[in-house]
């Protein structure tokens, strides 16, 4: 095993290992973690299977094969990037929803307690 | 027919211009049996907005983030719904939209049936007319609103408008944040709500800015568009 390999391998186990941290600590959603564990696993694979990239750049006819990686890996943070604009913006709703809530609450709450003085 | 009209007035730092605007527009004249109340949304002010509205007997509406206009008002109509009001009316906090001329859209709501009322400045030309690059940008939404809900509507742009109770119900589950209101017309003409327009005089602001400045406006062009064609294409 080339040394290269090795220290793929072990950043990557360390990089699973910290992600299982952050959702065990509740500091990461599942849903949000399955593209990071895909992500390391994808990493494993071509870490142990060294000519891998090789073989597979050769069939999707790609000259270089650094080259697949990078555009394969620009392409998936893209895809992600848009993944967290959606977050946001679900996030934005719900937040003007409950803003909206509490301050109607309020006013219903303080009419309340100015009739009762 | 008597009924209940609700004022909404989306505030972002109008300390100044609400003491002159406030008791004016209680003491509107409204059509017989038309009672009016006054609602300011703070939307989160730096300034007394909130204290200076609550001394001139408005209700007042703290929200406790920034939403921008669109959600501010959204707010309003929210209360308008929940409070059981027949008519909301949007008024901007600055002094541009004259309280004599509630009336007006009142009226033409009840002849017309029409449930969005939009005051507009352009129908006569009187009054505050605006600058020309904004003029420019509002004929241009004149021609897009026409484009995608096949209506004439010459002041698009105008934050002095009514809501029935039909309008109410549907602004208050979908109203758009940004912007509002070019887009929020194609989203009430998809949902076959009648809209209408009458003439109505405005003042240069008195106080505060426009929140649509320089770059922006391009920005606020783009923007506006892009959501009007999103509006247009989405199922109602």
């Amino acid at each position: 095993m080339a040394k290269i390999q090795l220290i793929t391998i072990i950043a990557n186990v360390l990089f699973i290992l910290y992600i299982s941290r952050l959702i065990i600590k509740g500091k990461l959603r599942e849903e949000y973690a399955i593209v990071w564990v895909i992500c390391t696993v994808l990493l494993m694979v071509f870490s142990f299977w060294r000519n891998g990239l090789e073989v597979m750049a050769r069939l999707t006819g790609v000259y270089q094969a650094p080259n697949l990686v990078f555009t394969g890996f620009i392409f998936a943070i893209l895809i992600y990037l848009l993944h967290l604009s959606v977050v946001a913006s679900k996030l934005y709703n719900d937040n003007k929803k409950l803003a909206q809530e509490i301050s109607l609450l309020k006013e219903q709450f303080n009419k309340h307690i100015e009739n009762k003085k | 027919m008597p009924g209940k009209v609700l004022i909404v007035i989306p505030c972002y730092n109008e300390e100044a211009s609400l003491p002159s605007l406030l008791p004016e527009l209680l003491s509107a004249k409204l059509p017989q049996g038309y009672h009016i109340e006054a609602l300011i949304v703070n939307d989160c002010s730096k300034d007394n907005t909130s204290e200076v509205a609550k001394k001139h007997k408005a209700i007042v509406i703290d929200l406790p983030v920034n939403l921008g206009i669109g959600g501010a008002v959204q707010t309003g109509i929210l209360y308008a719904r929940d409070n059981g009001f027949d008519i909301a009316i949007q008024l901007d906090g600055d002094g541009q939209h004259p309280p004599k001329e509630l009336p007006k859209l009142i009226n033409h709501h009840l002849e017309t049936g029409a449930n969005v009322v939009i005051g507009s400045r352009f129908l006569e030309k009187e009054g505050f007319q605006s600058s020309f690059a904004r003029r420019l940008g509002i004929k241009y939404f004149h021609w897009v609103n026409r484009l995608m809900t096949g209506l004439q509507i010459y002041d698009s742009t105008s934050g002095f408008r009514l809501f029935d109770r039909k309008a109410i119900e549907l602004a208050a589950v979908n109203y758009p944040d940004e912007y509002p209101e070019p887009e929020s017309l194609v989203v009430f003409s998809k949902a076959g709500l009648k809209i209408a327009e009458v003439a109505v005089v405005m003042a240069a602001r008195q106080g505060g800015q426009s929140s649509i400045r320089s770059f922006g406006s391009l920005y606020y062009c783009f923007k506006v568009s892009l959501a009007m064609l999103f509006s247009f294409i989405r199922k109602p």
